[in-house]
C-alpha cells in the first residue's frame, strides 16, 4: 500500500477539509454557486458548440429562404417585423432544446441535487445562459436581416429595437428555461420542447412584432407603442415568477 | 442514533414495483452491502437513500433526517458513486471537481490534493471524454468524497478499476475511510469482506438480511439463481 494510504484522521486533515462539511447548516446561497454554474455552462457550450452556432446558422438560412419565398428584394413594416421575430423564435427553440441535455444525459441534475446549493441557482444560471445564447444569436442575425431583407435602414431602428429585443429575450429565457426543464425529463424531449414552448412564446412574438413594426417601417415612422413594451415586461415578470416557483418541483423526483 | 432506518420502504416506477417492504437499521460507521441480480432494486435503493428518489411507502430516515420531507437537509451529507460518474464529459477533471467543490463550498486546494492522491495529475487538464473508464472512475471517486460526506452510497465502486487503482481509492471509500457506507456489489467475496450487514434483494424484495459473519457466499450466490 502506498505512502498516500491514509488513516481516517489524515483524511479530515486534507486541504480544504475544514470547508468541506456544509450540509444542512451550510446551504450554499445563490450568489455563492451562480458563478460556478455559469462558468460550467459556458465551458460546455464552448467545447461542444452545439447551441449558438446552430441557432445562428438557422437564422441566416431562414432569412435566405424568406428572401426567395417572398419573391421580393426587401421587406418593411409589419412584414419585416413578422419575418424577424418568427425567425428569432424558431432559432431560439434550438437553444431551448439543448439547454438541459448535458445535465440530463451526464448526471448533472443528480450532481447538483446532492449538493447543498439553492435549487433556484440552476434556474437562474440556465436562464442567463439562454439569454447569452439569444444575445449572440441577435448579434449575428439582426445585422444579417438588415443586409439581406430589410428595406429601411437598420441603423435608425436599432436604438429602440435593442429595447424590444431585450424585453423579448427576457421572456424567451424565462419560458424557454421552464419548458426545457419539463421537456428534458421526458423521452420525447426533442418534440415536447417546441410543442410546449411555441404556444407560450406566441404572446412574446406578438408583442415584439407589434413593438418593432414602426421601427422597421419605411421612413422609421415612430417609436414602439408603450403598451406592447409594457405587455412584454409584464409577461417577463409573470413567467419569471412562475419559473422560479415551479423549478424546484421540476428538479425533484 | 442509527445512520439508516428503513421501515416498509417501497418504491415504484409506474406500475412496476422496484422496491417493496425493505426494513433495516444501520449504525454510524457500519457498512451495508446490497447484493442482487440486475434489476433487483439495488440502484433504486441507493437513489432513495440519497434523496434523489421519493419513497412511495414506508419510513426512511437517513442520518436522522426523514425522507422525503427533510431531503434538503441531507444535501451535502451524502457521497454518491453511481454507474454514471455524474461528471461532464466535455470538461476536464479539474474543471469538473472545481465545479462540484463550488457547489459544496469546498476549497480548491482539496481538488488539487485529491487529483494528486488519485494519481490524476498530468491528465487533469484533458476533457473527461478522452480519459479511460478507469481514470473517469477515479475522478468520480474524487467527486464522491470531495466534501467528506459522512454517508457513502457506492454502486459497484471498483468497476473499471485495476488493482493499483483500487489500492488508491481504498483509503477514500474503503473500510478505512471510517464512514457509513452502503455498497451495491455482485462480488460475494469482496462484498462480504467489506460488509457489517448484508441485504440481498430479489425482484425488489429483501430475500436476505443478516450480519456479514452469519452470511455465507452460497447464500449470496442463491440470490442470482
Amino acid at each position: 500500500m502506498s505512502a498516500e494510504t491514509a488513516t481516517p484522521s489524515r483524511l479530515t486533515d486534507a486541504p480544504g477539509a475544514t470547508h468541506a462539511r456544509t450540509g444542512a447548516a451550510g446551504a450554499r446561497s445563490m450568489r455563492a454557486v451562480l458563478p460556478a454554474l455559469l462558468r460550467k455552462e459556458l465551458l460546455v457550450e464552448l467545447r461542444t458548440l452545439q447551441a449558438v452556432p446552430g441557432m445562428s446558422l438557422f437564422a441566416l438560412s431562414t432569412f435566405v429562404v424568406f428572401h426567395f419565398a417572398l419573391n421580393r428584394g426587401t421587406v418593411a413594416g409589419d412584414l419585416a417585423a413578422g419575418v424577424l421575430w418568427v425567425t428569432l423564435l424558431f432559432a431560439a427553440l434550438l437553444g431551448v432544446n439543448r439547454l438541459f441535455v448535458a445535465d440530463a444525459d451526464q448526471g448533472g441534475f443528480d450532481g447538483f441535487l446532492l449538493a447543498p446549493a439553492e435549487p433556484g441557482a440552476m434556474l437562474i444560471a440556465k436562464a442567463l445562459t439562454l439569454l447569452a445564447y439569444l444575445v449572440v444569436l441577435e448579434i449575428v442575425a439582426v445585422p444579417a436581416f438588415g443586409l439581406l431583407l430589410l428595406g429601411p435602414s437598420l441603423g435608425r431602428a436599432l436604438p429602440d429595437l435593442i429595447w424590444v429585443l431585450a424585453l423579448a429575450d427576457l421572456g424567451v429565457a424565462a419560458v424557454g428555461t421552464l419548458v426545457s426543464a419539463i421537456a428534458v425529463q421526458t423521452r420525447a424531449r426533442d418534440l415536447l420542447g417546441p410543442l410546449l414552448a411555441l404556444p407560450l412564446l406566441v404572446p412574446i412574438v406578438i408583442g415584439a412584432a407589434r413593438a418593432s413594426e414602426p421601427l422597421l417601417a419605411e421612413g422609421h415612422v415612430g417609436h414602439p407603442a408603450a403598451r406592447w413594451l409594457l405587455m412584454l415586461g409584464l409577461y417577463d415578470l409573470v413567467f419569471g415568477l412562475i419559473a422560479y416557483a415551479l423549478f424546484d418541483f421540476l428538479l425533484e423526483d | 442514533m442509527p445512520a439508516l432506518e428503513l421501515e416498509g420502504l417501497a418504491r415504484r416506477y409506474g406500475e412496476r414495483t422496484a422496491l417493496s417492504d425493505v426494513s433495516l437499521s444501520l449504525r454510524e460507521g457500519q457498512t451495508l452491502v446490497v447484493f442482487g441480480a440486475n434489476g433487483a432494486g439495488k440502484t433504486t435503493l441507493l437513489r432513495v437513500l440519497g434523496g434523489l428518489l421519493r419513497p412511495h411507502e414506508g419510513t426512511v430516515r437517513v442520518l436522522g433526517r426523514e425522507l422525503p420531507q427533510e431531503r434538503w437537509a441531507l444535501r451535502g451529507q451524502v457521497g454518491l458513486l453511481a454507474h454514471e460518474p455524474l461528471l461532464y464529459r466535455e470538461l476536464t477533471a479539474t474543471e469538473n471537481l472545481r465545479y462540484h467543490a463550488s457547489l459544496h463550498g469546498v476549497a480548491p486546494e482539496r481538488v488539487e490534493h485529491l487529483l494528486a492522491r488519485l494519481r490524476l495529475a498530468g491528465r487533469e487538464r484533458e476533457p473527461l471524454r478522452t480519459l479511460s473508464r478507469g481514470s473517469v472512475q477515479r475522478v468520480a471517486v474524487a467527486r464522491c468524497v470531495l466534501h467528506e460526506p459522512p454517508l457513502l452510497l457506492l454502486d459497484e465502486p471498483y468497476a473499471n478499476l485495476d488493482p493499483a487503482a483500487i489500492e488508491l481509492v481504498e483509503p477514500l471509500i474503503g473500510r478505512t475511510s471510517a464512514r457509513t457506507r452502503v455498497i451495491c456489489s455482485h462480488d460475494p467475496e469482496r462484498g462480504l469482506a467489506e460488509a457489517d450487514v448484508v441485504l440481498g434483494l430479489r425482484d425488489g424484495r429483501p430475500a436476505l438480511l443478516a450480519s456479514a459473519p452469519d452470511t455465507s457466499p452460497a447464500e449470496i450466490a442463491e440470490l442470482y439463481r
